[in-house]
C-alpha cells in the first residue's frame, strides 16, 4: 500500500528538522567544552557537553510520527531528535540551549535534560539507561489511571548493559505494560564500539529472553522504521503488552561535539556517511518538495537562532525555585 | 486514640492516605504479603493489587519506577526494606527523584515517598544496620524523615505522603514493635520539633532510635541535678533551626546524639551551626566510623548507650 504524501513530506520535515536544529547547535557549541583537547571558549553560546543525534533522525521521526499527543516519551542524553518529533518548539528548544529565558525547562536543563510536558516529552536524561524506568513507572501509572495512552522509551545500544535495562523490560512485561522499548543502536558507547564491550546475541535476543517480542529495523530507513513502530504501537493499544524496536543507525558525528571521534575506522565512518537517511530519502522525494520543506526548516532555525540570542538571561532568583517546597527558604542550611 | 506499635501507626497512616486520595499507591517488594515489618499488612487486601504492587526485587526500577508514576500524576509511596538496599537505586533518587522539577524547569514534580528504614537491626551486620540520613540530607530537593516514636511514625507519614516533594522516610528497624497512643489522622509539620522534657542546663537533640536512649539518660541526668531540654528533631531536612537555637540560647550548652556515624554525621551540622550562631560548648555523640559487626560484642561497640549521653550531659 502506497504511504500517503502528507505522511512521507511530515516524516521528511521532521528529520529535517532534527538535521537542521542539530548542525545549528553544533555550530553554536564551538569551545562549549573543555574535553578533546579543546579550550572553553567564554563567549560560547552553547555551554557543556552537547550530544548530537546527526545521522540518526529516521529513528525519531519513523516513531514518533505513530504517536498522539497524550502518548508519552522518554529519551536520553542524545535527545534533540525525540524532542522535535514529538513536536516540541524549535525556539524554546534553542532558547534552552543558549540557557535562556523561554527555554522549555527556563535554562534549568540544557541539552542533557530537555523535556517538553505540553507534547508529552518527559525529559532527556543524563545517565543512561535512567529513562528506561521512568518511561515504565509513566506506563504503570496511565494503566493505573485508565488511560490509554503509550510510553515510546528510547535508549541507545549502550544502556543494555545497564542493569535497569534487564529490571524495566522484566517490570514492563509481568504487568503488560503499554511501552515501545527503541534501542536507537548507533554502534557507539561514547568512544568505545558497543559490539566489543557487548556478549551475545543483541539488543533483541535480550528483549526477547524477557519476553518482550520486537522487530530489529534499518534505522537509516525512515519508511522502514514508521511501518515496524506502527505494528508494534498497533499490538501496544491492543493490549499485547510492551514491544521493542531495534533500530540500526549509526553517529555521524563523536560522543560530544567537540569530540574528533578519530578513535573510529576511517572506512566505516566513509561509508555510514554515505547512508545518511536524509540523501536516502531526499532519493524518493520529488525535488520541489525537498527543497520547499529545506527552505522553511531553514528560516525556523534561523528564527530560533536569532529568538535564543536574543532572549534575556534567567533571573539570578530562578536558581532558587523549584527545588522544594518543605524547606524552601533555607538555602544555607 | 488508640494503643498501637510503630509499624500499625505507620500503616494505619497509609491506609487513611490511600482511602482519601486515589492517586496514592504503594509498590515494593512483598508489600503484598504486609512487609517484612508489617507496615504494609491488609492494604493490598483492601486497594488491590494495583494500587498496592508487588515488584521484583529490582531497587533502580522500583525507584525509578515511582519517579515516572509520580511525574504522570501518581504519588507514590515506595517501599526499599532497608536503607542499605536502597543504594542500589542511588541514581533514582540522588540524580532524578531529587532532581527533576528543577532540571525540568518546573514542568513537572515528584511527589514521592520512599521508605527507607535505618538503624542498626539487632544481629543483623553491616549490611543491614547502617544511618545514612546525613547523606541524603546533602542533596538539594529531597526531605529527611524520621520518625521516633509510634504517634510520630503516624503522623510523620501522613504529612511526608501530603508534601509534594521527594521524600526520604527513614524508620527505624528496631522501633516497628515500639507501642503508644496514636491520635489517628494527626499530620505533623515537616520541619519541626517535639520537645520531650524542658531542661534549663543542657540541651540535648537527637532523632529515631536514639531518643529512647536519650530518655534514659535524661531522667539519669535528672536525679544527679542536671535539667535536660530533650529535643526530637524528626526531620533532618529542614531541620527546625530555630527551635534548636532557641533552647540552646536558654541552656548554654548543646549535645546532639545519634546512632550513624559520628564522623560527618548530621549532629555536625547542628553542633556547627549552633557554635556559629551561639558561641556555646557543643559536643557530638555518634556510632564509630567502623561497619556494624554481626557478634554482639562487635554490634554493641557501633550502639551508642545512655551511659555515654548521661556522660556527655553531666560534663
Amino acid at each position: 500500500m502506497p504511504i500517503p504524501l502528507g505522511r512521507v513530506l511530515a516524516l521528511y520535515r521532521t528529520m529535517a528538522r532534527i538535521r537542521a536544529f542539530e548542525n545549528a547547535a553544533e555550530e553554536a557549541s564551538k569551545g562549549g567544552v573543555s574535553a578533546f583537547g579543546a579550550a572553553l571558549s567564554n563567549d560560547v553560546r552553547v555551554r557543556g557537553p552537547l550530544h548530537l543525534s546527526t545521522g540518526q533522525e529516521a529513528v525519531p521521526a519513523g516513531v514518533c510520527i505513530n504517536l498522539t499527543k497524550q502518548d508519552l516519551i522518554t529519551s536520553t542524553h542524545r535527545g534533540h531528535g525525540h524532542t522535535l518529533a514529538k513536536g516540541a518548539s524549535m525556539e524554546k528548544m534553542m532558547c534552552e540551549l543558549f540557557g535562556r529565558v523561554g527555554g522549555t525547562n527556563g535554562g534549568k536543563g540544557g541539552s542533557m535534560h530537555i523535556a517538553d510536558f505540553s507534547v508529552g516529552m518527559l525529559g532527556a536524561n543524563g545517565v543512561v539507561a535512567a529513562g528506561i524506568p521512568i518511561a515504565v513507572g509513566a506506563a504503570h501509572a496511565l494503566k493505573v489511571q485508565g488511560r490509554k495512552h503509550l510510553v515510546a522509551c528510547f535508549f541507545g545500544d549502550g544502556a543494555i548493559n545497564r542493569g535497569p535495562f534487564l529490571e524495566g523490560l522484566n517490570w514492563a512485561k509481568i504487568h503488560e505494560l503499554p511501552v515501545l522499548f527503541v534501542c536507537e543502536d548507533n554502534r557507539w558507547s561514547a568512544m568505545t564500539s558497543t559490539e566489543a564491550m557487548t556478549a551475545g546475541a543483541g539488543p533483541l535476543a535480550r528483549a526477547k529472553a524477557i519476553g518482550v517480542d520486537g522487530v530489529e529495523v534499518d534505522g537509516n530507513d525512515v519508511f522502514a522504521v514508521a511501518a515496524a513502530a506502527a505494528s508494534l504501537v498497533e499490538k501496544i493499544r491492543a493490549g499485547e503488552g510492551p514491544q521493542f524496536l531495534h533500530a540500526i543507525t549509526y553517529r555521524f558525528k563523536g560522543h560530544v561535539s567537540v569530540d574528533p571521534a578519530t578513535y573510529r575506522d576511517g572506512e566505516e565512518v566513509a561509508r555510514a556517511l554515505e547512508d545518511d537517511p536524509m540523501l536516502r530519502f531526499e532519493g524518493k522525494l520529488a525535488k520541489g518538495d525537498a527543497e520547499r520543506i529545506q527552505n522553511e526548516v531553514q528560516s525556523e532555525v534561523k528564527a530560533a537562532l536569532e529568538a535564543a540570542a536574543t532572549a534575556p538571561w534567567p533571573d539570578k532568583g530562578s536558581a532558587y525555585t523549584d527545588i522544594q517546597d518543605t524547606g524552601s527558604g533555607r538555602w544555607l542550611g | 486514640m488508640a494503643r498501637m506499635s510503630y509499624a500499625q501507626a505507620a500503616c494505619a497512616a497509609l491506609e487513611r492516605a490511600m482511602a482519601a486520595d486515589a492517586r496514592v499507591v504503594a509498590l515494593g517488594e512483598d508489600v503484598g504479603r504486609g512487609g517484612i515489618f508489617g507496615q504494609y499488612r491488609g492494604l493490598q487486601q483492601k486497594f488491590g493489587a494495583a494500587r498496592v504492587i508487588d515488584t521484583p526485587i529490582s531497587e533502580s526500577t522500583i525507584m525509578g519506577a515511582a519517579v515516572g508514576m509520580a511525574l504522570t500524576g501518581l504519588k507514590p509511596v515506595v517501599e526499599m526494606r532497608v536503607v542499605d538496599f536502597a543504594l542500589c537505586a542511588m541514581d533514582e533518587i540522588v540524580n532524578q527523584a531529587a532532581k527533576a522539577r528543577y532540571m525540568l524547569g518546573g514542568q513537572g514534580r515528584v511527589p514521592l515517598v520512599a521508605r527507607l528504614p535505618i538503624g542498626i537491626w539487632a544481629g543483623s551486620a553491616a549490611q543491614h544496620s547502617q544511618s545514612l540520613e546525613a547523606w541524603f540530607a546533602h542533596v538539594p530537593g529531597l526531605v529527611v524523615v524520621t520518625p521516633g516514636s509510634a504517634q510520630d511514625s503516624h503522623s510523620l507519614l501522613a504529612a511526608a505522603i501530603d508534601s509534594g516533594d521527594p521524600v526520604i522516610y527513614m524508620e527505624h528497624k528496631e522501633l516497628w514493635g515500639l507501642e503508644g497512643d496514636v491520635v489517628e489522622g494527626e499530620k505533623a509539620e515537616l520541619g519541626k520539633v517535639r520537645v520531650l522534657e524542658t531542661g534549663s542546663d543542657v540541651t540535648l537533640v537527637t532523632w529515631s532510635r536514639t531518643v529512647q536512649t536519650a530518655l534514659q539518660a535524661t531522667a539519669r541526668a535528672r536525679q544527679q541535678g542536671v535539667s535536660v531540654e530533650l529535643i526530637d528533631l524528626r526531620t533532618i531536612w529542614p531541620w527546625d533551626r530555630e527551635t534548636v537555637l532557641s533552647s540552646a540560647a536558654k541552656t548554654r550548652r548543646l549535645v546532639v546524639a545519634h546512632e550513624a556515624v559520628r564522623v560527618a554525621g548530621f549532629g555536625a551540622e547542628i553542633a556547627a551551626t549552633v557554635a556559629e550562631e551561639l558561641g556555646i560548648p557543643v559536643r557530638r555523640l555518634g556510632g564509630a566510623r567502623i561497619p556494624v559487626g554481626y557478634s554482639r560484642p562487635l554490634e554493641d561497640e557501633s550502639r551508642l548507650d545512655a551511659d555515654a549521653i548521661l556522660q556527655a550531659l553531666l560534663k
